[in-house]
């Protein structure tokens, strides 16, 4: 735990950490609204709103970036709404046929223009490069007081940081209309919560969430970051304020077993190299919710389990 | 222009000849088992299956290195992922029977986590042994160039096997995708159709990683099935017409990728097949977009065109534009808004119409006769020339309109 570990590992772990729960709490109220796959469409169209920004802008500077991410998901919402209106086609396909046309479509402008100079190339966008992302100048725990060494910490972090302290204000400052318009919309209408816009903006949120953590995660596994957490906090308690605290502590549980494994677990079975940490953090997170699929003390649908269902 | 057409015509090299058709036949496959996903509802979980082969293609490569293979043949790489493919699909089923998540939320958490531990396996291959990770990578998005002979006969005969087991369950799976609960009633077993169905979504998928990778594969097999929708109201030729367009959208995109350089060959053919969605959503016959455009429009000019010679009848003034536009087109009215011959003859028949059903009303209690009223429906339509004979007699004569 000495200046190897400021230097090479806390950077990348907080991010981890900071990642898992700005997505697990907008995850929590996908989950509940059966909108979970809403996460799996907005991971794949950051990366074409990720790609546009930069050609527009030609930088990958973090501001344009996650203007263009959330203007994407704002747009897949959109259009899956258009499809599903106008087509008169169920939601999943619909989804369906948006994000991948969308996310084929930011593979097709990725490799037209020439981005090899920098670093969002498809296969980073996919897994995310979580390693990559340390803290060159710490020399130890006292950098951490030195101004000279915090302005270098990567901007990854402070980005990450903040879109997750937003997550969490909107969180706790539209706690009551989330809860009552998750659990009876009509309720809610009737008690005059504007249902639509507050749906609207729960995906929107949960697209900042994404792109922030795309940066750590990758736009693939982010969908790991959103469901599992939150689906096996749902396993564990019946109360919506216990859950998010489960789905908290899950998700930073998931971030630092899967960090800490992809770092020393192979060094511990006698391999040279680490894996990838993101890949590692998705795979904890799994084997959380599947211990919560089998031990959850709240696991079952009320009234199903004890006869097999054909 | 000149480098689509070769494509086009199987001209541009046989490398391009061979990911042309072995597309097309693919784009054929993942079209019609795609259709009874799309009716069945359940078209993302074909997101998770897809996801679901990155683990099996490592675990597939790392096994056949460590037998002292080469860790490159395809045929090993698929059987490997179509495992992690099916472990994938029995997962979601296990969730959603046995806990309370959502069916959706067991899709996505295998989707992730699956897709996770791909990436973890891969980063293991890429430092296993540094010069042959053969391009695993390629899975993700599909890889067509140095696409070898035997890798296209292994797409061609994958394909149409998928084509011919399509065929042959098309019976019990339509019967599924549309009443389960009649289906089990007549005996079949529901779950193992669905689980034949999600095998046959899974050999596609398989089949279609090399081409257009795990990611966009789910395209083939949704956007065929939902544009075919648009055509046709009979289950069957659902399947026929996604299968069509799934091959039409291959075999385009495959051709127009080998026309110039740096258009990913999976990409292309995905937008291509959107490309197809988006104009059968806009100009289908039936249920596109400019049907029902005109549909409304139609509807809207015959309420119209009846509340204008309703209003002629009783001699009150028009002052809605578009109602006088359209008399005046119909030379129903005179310009200055004065009702011609043929304006008041038709307001009189529209009038004693409007009589006649009160007096229908009055004297048939059958709901089934007098609830199509709508005002809309002629008369004539609804009871036969005797019975509005009898309504006339108790009508007395006509009356003429407008004091003529």
């Amino acid at each position: 735990m000495g200046a190897d570990f400021v230097q090479f590992s806390l950077t990348p772990l907080l991010i981890g950490v900071l990642a898992a729960i700005a997505c697990a709490l907008p995850g929590n109220f996908l989950i509940l609204r059966r909108q979970a796959l809403i996460g799996d469409a907005i991971s794949h169209v950051v990366l074409p709103g990720i790609v546009v920004a930069f050609i527009i802008t030609g930088t990958i500077s973090a501001i344009p970036m996650l203007i263009g991410a959330a203007g994407a998901a704002v747009v897949a919402v959109i259009l899956i709404e258009a499809v599903k209106r106008l087509g008169r086609i169920e939601p999943g396909a619909a989804m369906g046929v948006v994000f991948t046309s969308m996310f084929a479509g930011g593979v097709l402008i990725l490799e037209q223009t020439d981005t090899s100079k920098v670093h969002i190339d498809v296969e980073h966008a996919l897994m995310g490069n979580l390693e990559s992302l340390i803290w060159f100048r710490a020399e130890g725990w006292h950098s951490l007081l030195d101004p000279a060494a915090l302005a270098t910490l990567p901007h990854e972090l402070p980005r990450i940081a903040i879109v997750c302290a937003i997550v969490v204000v909107l969180t706790l400052v539209f706690w009551r209309w989330l809860k009552i318009a998750t659990f009876d919309e009509g309720f809610a209408q009737v008690l005059g919560i504007p249902v639509s816009a507050l749906g609207f903006g729960l995906v929107v949120t949960a697209a900042v969430a994404a792109v922030a953590a795309f940066d750590a995660v990758g736009s693939i596994i982010v969908i790991a970051m959103f469901i599992c957490p939150p689906a096996a906090a749902r396993l564990m308690t019946n109360s919506l304020e216990h859950q998010i605290w489960w789905s908290v502590a899950f998700a930073t549980l998931s971030a630092i077993l899967g960090y800490v494994f992809a770092g020393y677990g192979p060094l511990w079975l006698g391999a040279t190299n680490a894996v990838s940490a993101a890949g590692m953090i998705a795979t904890a997170s799994g084997i959380i919710l599947g211990l919560a699929c089998l031990f959850g003390p709240h696991r079952m649908r009320i009234g199903v389990g004890k006869e097999p269902l054909g | 222009m000149q480098p689509f057409l070769n494509a086009l015509l199987l001209q541009a090299g046989y490398n391009a000849t061979l990911v042309a058709v072995g597309a097309a036949l693919l784009g054929f496959a993942a079209g019609s088992s795609g259709a009874f996903l799309f009716l069945r509802k359940r078209a993302l979980v074909s997101d998770a299956v897809a996801h679901a082969t990155l683990p099996g293609v490592g675990i597939a490569f790392i096994l056949m290195v460590s037998l002292g293979g080469e860790g490159r043949s395809l045929i090993g790489l698929l059987l490997g992922s179509a495992v992690t493919a099916w472990i994938g699909l029995l997962l979601i089923e296990w969730i959603t029977r046995r806990t309370r998540l959502a069916e959706d939320a067991a899709i996505g958490a295998v989707l992730g986590v699956f897709f996770g531990v791909g990436i973890v396996l891969l980063t293991i291959i890429q430092s296993m042994s540094a010069g042959r990770q053969a391009g695993l990578e390629g899975f993700l998005l599909g890889s067509t160039a140095g696409m070898l002979f035997q890798d296209a006969v292994v797409i061609a005969v994958g394909g149409s096997l998928a084509v011919l087991a399509t065929w042959l369950m098309r019976r019990p799976m339509t019967l599924v995708a549309f009443d389960s609960e009649y289906a089990a009633a007549m005996g079949y077993d529901v779950r193992r159709i669905d689980l034949l169905m999600m095998g046959l979504v899974m050999a596609v998928t398989v089949i279609g990683l090399k081409l257009v990778g795990l990611i966009l594969i789910v395209a083939m097999l949704i956007i065929p099935a939902v544009t075919a929708r648009f055509w046709t109201e009979r289950s069957n030729r659902v399947i026929w017409i996604a299968g069509a367009v799934g091959g039409a959208s291959g075999y385009l995109g495959a051709a127009f990728s080998a026309s110039a350089p740096a258009l990913p060959t999976g990409p292309i053919i995905v937008l291509v097949a959107a490309g197809i969605f988006v104009l059968s959503l806009l100009f289908a016959p039936v249920r596109g977009v400019l049907a029902a455009v005109i549909r409304h429009r139609r509807f809207q000019a015959r309420v119209h065109r009846r509340q204008g010679l309703l209003s002629l009848a009783a001699q009150h003034p028009i002052r809605e534009a578009y109602t006088l536009r359209l008399l005046r087109r119909d030379g129903l009215v005179r310009a200055d808004g004065v009702p011609t011959q043929t304006g008041r003859a038709q307001a009189a028949k529209i009038a004693r119409d409007e009589r006649r059903w009160d007096v229908a009303r009055e004297v048939h209690q059958d709901v089934g006769l007098t609830g199509r009223y709508d005002g809309l429906t002629p008369i004539e339509d609804v009871f036969t020339a005797d019975e509005i004979a009898d309504f006339d007699r108790r009508l007395g004569p006509p009356a003429a309109v407008g004091g003529a």
